[in-house]
């Protein structure tokens, strides 16, 4: 199959959908000419015109308002923040808007909105613009939370989250848009709920998110290397959450590590982690299920202290082996 | 009698000097930064404010080092003329121990609180609410200080902006909210993001005085800020001043500038200024030229300081998180 950047397989997405469906549209800061500050969008607004690719004031309330405006009206507006950090100036419209509209209206509205976030650290971009918010939204219910891991997810992912009639906040990596593999041309959609068993294995299961999927596959290749076998799990999408890869496979190695970028505390992997306490897996577990997380610490400008803020594949490996031989 | 003796009637000379100084020294600071970038010795993205630099100059030095100073993304300027040391500005920006946020801000985040800079900002209009706080604090301990607030074009169509002047001006606050107005945020035009001709129109709708002004002629940013913070420290509250300039580079590292002509770029380069402010103050191409060796010197140094400084220790790794 022929490769495509993760950006490309966005651009992509878009291009074939915007091709298709007249309802859709893109919403945000210097995304026409400019392509979007990571490229996403490219050249899209010499196809489609300045009236869907729109770009915008530096207003992120209004960019997220008049998604939820429009979605509400029978359009499917893709809204781009530039930065995810700048998605707390969007928070009333997504949290106390969007998410609790169908829900307060008697399920009688549908807000079918993607909000596009490029997360993360790792581009020196200090502690404004690094963040990784994601777990904020998954406790908001009415909301969704993706966070693909690859071009091919990437693609098939954002094609399901602007077919789905809910509010999906779409999370990015900005270390990944550079990242390649295989896409099929034509269009494609990945369910939102369907974790991704990445790799078998049987004496770890890992369940990483986003960039954490990829440095945990690396990771994995250096354990095989000593003889530890481990099971890559990537939920894909972490609201909806498909459990049910995730304990079979704690069944079947009785020992899980959660990764992700994102803070420890208050981060995903403690909503993981219970999940995983309360499944019928609790018995077969030999160990503590563990976590692997970004240091409660904002993102620092040090190109060292930040390296060593989120989980690197060194980490894992480390991690991983220590849980194997029941040393932690 | 006095005022005769002043350049223009705002500067003494050898305040005059050294405001050139301070611009030259931010152009190079600025040019040397790319640089360094090139050179991969720093990493992220950082926003100069080359062709902006007559603001800075003319904007701190109407206030005293006791007021405060709510500085943007695009702030080299503004640190420098704060007063800011060169060699811990320089190790910031390389990310040192010595910096003056130990390394931990970079450029966008640079800040020097004992000094009542309260910091460059990465969050467009994320001081302007801050600024309110500021203002209130000043009030509620009587002093006469002001606060000097500077946020771009883009950053004044945030609700946040919106929230601040209207607060500011209902309570008298001793705000000086200066706009640099350098007609592009991002890649976005001026004329694409508003309707109205100035945003200093804006003051009206808060009741508020506001002017437009030569944002690149050093005397007319002095006049303004000294003025407004007069008024500030009467007690006649908050003003919006709008200082028309321009970017002479990208964005940020990573902008093809596709969105402006070149024609454009060479037509503000020929309102450079720099040699505008050495003409009006009578500086001649001999002192420049000194002008431009000193700074050549000071940065060299400063990079040496910079470069020699320690990197911060893995294991402060969390400190400063909390207080
Ligand atoms: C809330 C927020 N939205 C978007 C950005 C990304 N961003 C950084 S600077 C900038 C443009 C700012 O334009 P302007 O206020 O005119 O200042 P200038 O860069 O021209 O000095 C943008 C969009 C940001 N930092 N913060
Ligand atoms: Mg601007």
């Amino acid at each position: 199959m022929r490769e495509l950047t993760y950006r490309e397989a966005l651009y992509e997405a878009l291009d074939q959908v915007m091709k298709k469906d007249e309802r859709v549209f893109v919403i945000g800061e210097d995304i026409g000419v400019y392509g979007g500050a990571f490229g996403v969008t490219a050249d899209l607004q010499q196809k489609y015109g300045k009236e869907r690719i729109i770009d915008t004031p530096i207003s992120e309330a209004g960019i997220a308002g008049a998604c939820v405006g429009a979605a509400i009206t029978g359009m499917r507006p893709v809204g781009e923040i530039m930065f995810s950090d700048f998605v707390v100036l969007s928070m009333e419209q997504l949290v106390l808007q969007a998410a609790k509209m169908r829900f307060m209206f008697g399920g009688k509205a549908k807000v079918p909105m993607v909000l596009r976030l490029p997360e993360g650290s790792g581009t020196g971009a200090s502690a404004q613009h690094s963040g990784s918010y994601e777990n904020w939204f998954v406790h908001v219910p009415g909301l969704k939370v993706v966070m693909p891991s690859t071009p091919y997810d990437a693609k098939g992912l954002l094609l399901a989250s602007i077919e789905d009639d809910n509010p999906v906040i779409f999370c990015e990596h900005k270390l990944l848009y550079k990242t390649k593999g295989p896409v099929p041309e034509e269009m494609y959609t990945i369910p939102l709920g369907k974790s991704n068993i990445v790799r078998e294995g049987k004496d770890i299961t890992i369940v990483a998110t986003s960039v954490e999927v990829m440095r945990s596959l690396e990771a994995a290749d250096q354990l095989a290397k000593e003889g530890i076998e481990v099971e890559v799990i990537d939920p894909r999408t972490i609201n909806p959450l498909d459990m049910e890869p995730i304990t079979k496979s704690a069944i079947k190695t009785g020992k899980v590590l959660v990764v992700h970028e994102a803070a420890k505390t208050g981060g995903f992997g403690g909503e993981l982690v219970s999940r995983i306490m309360e499944s019928e897996a609790f018995a077969y577990l030999d160990a503590p299920v563990r976590r692997l997380a970004g240091l409660d610490t904002p993102i620092p400008y040090n190109r060292n202290l930040e390296y060593h803020t989120v989980p690197q594949v060194e980490n894992i490996v480390e991690e991983a082996r220590k849980i194997v031989q029941g040393v932690y | 009698m006095e005022k005769e003796k002043l350049i223009g009637g705002e500067f003494k000379p050898d305040e005059a000097q050294h405001l050139l100084y301070l611009m030259v020294l931010t152009r190079a600071f600025e040019e040397n930064a790319e640089e360094m970038y090139a050179l991969g010795k720093v990493h992220g993205t950082m926003h100069l404010s080359i062709g902006q630099e007559a603001i800075a100059a003319g904007a701190s030095s109407a206030l005293t080092r006791n007021d405060y100073l709510l500085n943007t993304h695009r702030g080299h300027g503004h640190f420098l003329a704060w007063g800011g040391d060169l060699n811990h500005m320089m190790a910031e920006f390389l990310g040192k121990e010595t910096g003056y946020c130990r390394g931990r801000g970079g450029s966008m985040h640079i800040a020097d609180v004992e000094s009542n800079n309260l910091g460059a900002n990465g969050v467009v209009a994320g001081n302007l609410p801050i600024a309110v706080g500021v203002g209130l604090s000043i009030k509620i301990r009587k002093t006469d200080q002001v606060a000097l607030t500077l946020f771009g074009d883009g950053a004044s169509n945030e609700g946040a902006f919106h929230e601040s002047l209207n607060m500011a001006s209902i309570w008298d606050l001793p705000i000086v909210y200066l706009c640099e107005n350098n007609l592009y945020a991002m890649s976005t035009p001026f004329d694409q993001a508003f309707k109205i001709e100035e945003i200093s129109t804006r003051a009206s709708s808060y009741g508020i005085k506001g002017v437009t002004i030569d944002g690149n002629d050093v005397f007319a940013v002095h006049k303004a800020v000294r003025e407004a913070a007069q008024r500030a420290r009467k007690g006649d509250g908050p003003t919006l001043i709008e200082a028309m300039t321009y970017r002479w580079r990208g964005h940020s590292k990573s902008d093809r500038q596709a969105y402006r002509t070149r024609e454009e770029v060479k037509e503000w380069m020929e309102k450079d200024p720099i040699p505008r402010f050495a003409a009006k103050i009578g500086v001649n191409d001999t002192e420049m030229e000194e002008i431009r060796q000193q700074v050549k010197q000071d940065i060299q140094k400063a990079v040496e300081f910079a470069e020699n400084s320690p990197e911060p220790d893995l294991s402060t790794i969390l400190e400063g998180v909390y207080a």
